[in-house]
């Protein structure tokens, strides 16, 4: 229990200057690019004159000089403020907190379907190293791999929606339905199984090859000669010795995947047309809405820092060995 | 791959024993009969509702619906709506509206005269972005009763202005809700009350507007639809895979790419119509910086008109949704357009000619010189005429590095700082030249107001045209001005006109009483009905 809390302390530390590093970036790549919210603004008005755009400056605070823009940003974050979008005219974290789910239910169930399909199959695929369904498997998820995400989103929707008609084309729910509880959370199953399959799919890749190579590590290994010696039957070598050793470093590899799904999940939020985090960020850069984009970005953030707490707890679960040299250290 | 066979069927057999039960609620919707729920698709998400005060078509495309002008544009001529008729004085000074009687509120207050007096003075006037300009002179609102409201004017305005204002410039807004708050944060800029055809019901970010029908409204016997709602679909792919698999019934606003309309065009149960958009042409421009020496030639500027090829834009960049353009003021509007002015034929030797008489022989590389050229990156049309231009005007020794930038940085290079030689625009043709066309050409505009001259260009001569029609009271008189303004900057060339398009809508043949008016999809839709 104290070696958990102090990883969860020592996490926590490390992750103030990250923090701060993404955020300074952020405001800077924002400043970079040309344009500010008010611009943006405006064209969606059709044009205005310069005197509309400067009363409009004002009231966003954005006549103001970079610096000072960034020190009252900071300071706000200090003390949980995420601060006011030009472009929604909302509090952020109100305009977070409403898209946050549908990312995390979309993530969630696409890292799940990659991490549980991914292994399976690697399990399949490296219990005959060399055989041709390994062959095979391995040829085929790299081939999804290499397809895009939007494209397979497209396809998959083309087929599924347009013409067999089994599962929506796009959105999180049936618009306007009036469903609650258990009718609402099958609406939204429902609508979220092709874009997980989307996302899931591309990822799986991954975690088969990891799994796979593993494997084929593990099968080199002496205690596995000693246990085909001793006469174990062949499925219970492969399940309870081998695949359960390669297991560990897919934990690792799902941690830094979170980040990654992040970034896919623009894709596929637009293709499907998912109110969720990935299309908010998009639609922030496209405002030029800086401060709604760094709150999005330092919660993506907190975020991947979280999941990658609960990969070093799980990691140190699973094995003993990790984490006790750190006491003496 | 046999794994995947197995992952795919399990797949498929969760896949069609959720489809069975979800399936049965929207046949059950589907034969609801008269009335009924119209899902519409919408690409962007406007923060700010209030037409009054955001006069442009993403907004009016959902509040149009929810809040009414004084008068609507028909095929012929115009239609009252909050008003039932008007007349100008003949001087000019005055402009007499005589209001609809009995018309209330969605909130049951009723509307009056006062409402529009508050809404003029206090919205349009200061701080509508058409308004601000068409209205500038409106000095006061007289309301000698509850249905009469006189507007005052310091200089003449023509009224031929001012009813080609009326669909676009003056949307009505409710006193008792805006009077003595902050207009611009007011709650009801996100949360309209009208007097429209439909209320405003509910809007969750992301996902979509839903409007519901007002049972009070003025019109007899409508509105026809129960509900409509504005889905958002921001991937163009995606509003024609929902109209294809019945999720939706209309798509507008060219949702669907010109490159699928050709196969859209033959799926059973839905149409392609390219009505309803006539008094919302857009107009593909090049935007040219005057300040560069070379362009500010008028003879390479001909040149440049003469290289390229409008009706293989026309039939290639446009897929044949477009027609080529010959001056400022678009084809299809009757009261302005002018043909009777210079043209400029595709002919690259004439374009050689006209570059080595202004000075730029070509050089030993075959070029004579190169220029900077920002293709505007508001439409796929706007980019692909973008690349067209560059392999045109290679054809008589012009070298084009084409610099792409997304919305806001375009609009500030182009419009804030000027760093741009030729610009790839789009200019939208609202009625009257005095709105949005004559801005393109008069000189003394301010730094940074986008859609405007901000290419250093200034004629004497036009600019005294601009303002002449900006007061002249008869009619026929300013018509003939612009007349006159059409062949001065076709004959000058200060931007050069290429094509002029409208959007499509793809729609359900379901879907009655469609594009029945020149702002169709900007309209009441108080007779849109679908069939049972």
């Amino acid at each position: 229990m104290q070696r958990t809390w102090r990883l969860i302390r020592r996490r926590a530390v490390s992750s103030i200057p990250v923090l701060l590093i993404v955020v300074v970036g952020t405001f800077l790549m924002m400043e970079l690019a040309s344009g500010d919210a008010v611009d943006a603004y405006l064209v969606s008005l059709g044009g205005g004159d310069a005197g509309l755009a400067e009363s409009l400056r004002q009231s966003y605070g954005l006549d103001q000089s970079a610096v000072a823009r960034l020190l009252l940003y900071v300071t706000s974050l200090v003390q949980f403020d995420l601060g006011w979008s030009v472009a929604f005219n909302r509090p952020i974290l109100d305009v977070i907190l409403e898209r946050l789910p549908n990312t995390l239910w979309l993530m969630g169930s696409a890292t799940a379907l990659a991490f549980s399909l991914g292994s399976l199959l690697g399990i399949v695929a490296g219990a005959r190293p060399g055989s041709i369904l390994d062959r095979s498997l391995s040829a085929g998820s790299l081939a999804l791999y290499a397809v895009p995400s939007f494209w397979l989103g497209l396809v998959l929707s083309l087929v599924f929606a347009v013409q067999l008609r089994w599962f929506p084309t796009s959105g999180i729910e049936t618009i306007a339905s009036g469903k609650t509880g258990l009718a609402r959370a099958l609406d939204i199953a429902w609508h979220l199984v092709l874009p997980v399959c989307a996302l899931g799919f591309l990822y799986l890749a991954l975690f088969l090859r990891m799994m796979r190579a593993g494997m084929a590590e593990v099968w080199r290994q002496d205690f596995v000669l000693a246990a085909r010696a001793k006469g174990l039957a062949r499925q219970r070598i492969v399940l309870r010795h081998v695949a359960r050793n390669a297991l560990l470093p897919l934990v690792t590899v799902l941690g830094l995947q979170s980040a990654t799904m992040l970034g896919g999940s623009v894709v596929i939020e637009s293709v499907f047309a998912i109110p969720g985090f990935g299309r908010l960020a998009q639609e922030a850069v496209a405002a030029r809405d800086t401060p709604l984009l760094m709150g999005i970005i330092v919660v993506s953030a907190v975020l991947v820092i979280l999941v990658n707490l609960l990969v070093d707890l799980a990691y140190a679960w699973l094995d003993p060995r990790v984490g006790s040299g750190e006491a003496s250290a | 791959m046999p794994s995947f066979k197995m992952s795919r069927r399990t797949l498929l057999q969760t896949g069609t024993a959720l489809a069975g039960t979800t399936l049965l609620p929207r046949f059950a919707f589907a034969q609801g009969g008269a009335g009924g729920r119209l899902v519409v698709a919408a690409d962007s998400e406007p923060r700010n509702l209030n037409p009054a005060m955001v006069a442009s078509n993403s907004v009016f495309f959902i509040s149009s619906k929810v809040i009414e002008p004084l008068a609507e544009a028909s095929y012929d001529g115009l239609s009252p709506r909050l008003a039932a008729s008007w007349e100008g004085s003949e001087d000019g000074s005055t402009v007499t509206f005589k209001l609809r009687d009995g018309v209330t509120w969605h909130d049951g207050k009723p509307f009056t005269s006062a409402d529009v007096a508050f809404s003029a003075m206090e919205v349009w006037k200061p701080l509508q972005n058409i308004g601000r300009s068409v209205l500038a002179n409106l000095e006061s609102v007289e309301t000698p009763d509850d249905t009469t409201a006189v507007f005052h004017f310091s200089k003449p305005m023509p009224l031929q202005l001012m009813r080609n204002a009326l669909p676009v410039v003056t949307s009505v807004l409710p006193k008792h809700l805006y009077e003595g708050s902050d207009i611009s944060a007011n709650p009801a800029n996100t949360n309209p009350v009208g007097t429209g055809p439909f209320k405003f019901g509910e809007y969750k970010p992301g996902e979509y507007y839903l409007l519901t029908k007002n049972d009070s409204y003025w019109g007899a016997g409508e509105p026809k639809l129960d509900q409509i709602i504005f889905r958002i679909l921001p991937d163009r792919a995606g509003a024609a895979a929902a109209l294809e698999a019945g999720e939706i019934q209309l798509a507008a606003f060219s949702q669907v790419p010109l490159a699928e309309l050709s196969r859209i065009k033959d799926v059973p149960g839905l149409e392609v119509i390219t009505k309803g958009y006539e008094d919302l042409t857009y107009q593909l421009i090049i935007e040219i910086n005057h300040r560069n020496e070379m362009l500010s030639n008028l003879k390479v500027r001909q040149a440049i008109a003469h290289a390229i090829n409008k009706a293989f834009v026309v039939d290639t960049v446009f897929l044949g949704y477009a027609e080529a353009a010959t001056g400022p003021v678009p084809h299809n509007s009757k009261e302005f357009y002018n043909p009777d002015v210079p043209t400029y034929a595709f002919d690259v030797d004439k374009a050689n000619a006209l570059l080595d008489e202004a000075g730029y022989p070509k050089k030993d590389s075959g070029t004579r010189f190169s220029l900077r050229l920002l293709p505007a990156p508001y439409f796929s049309e706007t980019r692909g005429f973008g690349q067209y231009l560059r392999q045109a005007l290679a054809a008589v020794g012009i070298e084009i590095e084409i610099v792409n930038n997304d919305t806001p940085a375009h609009l500030t290079a182009v419009y804030k700082d000027h760093t741009f030689d030729l610009s790839v625009g789009a200019a939208v043709f609202r009625g009257d030249p005095a709105i949005s066309t004559t801005i393109l050409v008069r000189s003394g505009i301010p730094d940074g107001v986008f859609f405007s001259n901000q290419g250093g260009y200034a004629n004497e001569k036009i600019d005294a045209l601009i303002d002449e029609a900006l007061v002249t009271v008869d009619t026929d008189k300013r018509t003939k001005l612009y007349d006159e303004f059409q062949v001065l900057v076709v004959e000058d060339l200060p931007l050069i006109n290429v094509a002029e398009w409208s959007f499509t809508s793809v729609a359900s043949d379901t879907v009655e009483n469609i594009a029945n008016n020149p702002r169709w999809v900007v309209s009441n839709w108080a007779d849109t009905a679908l069939k049972s």
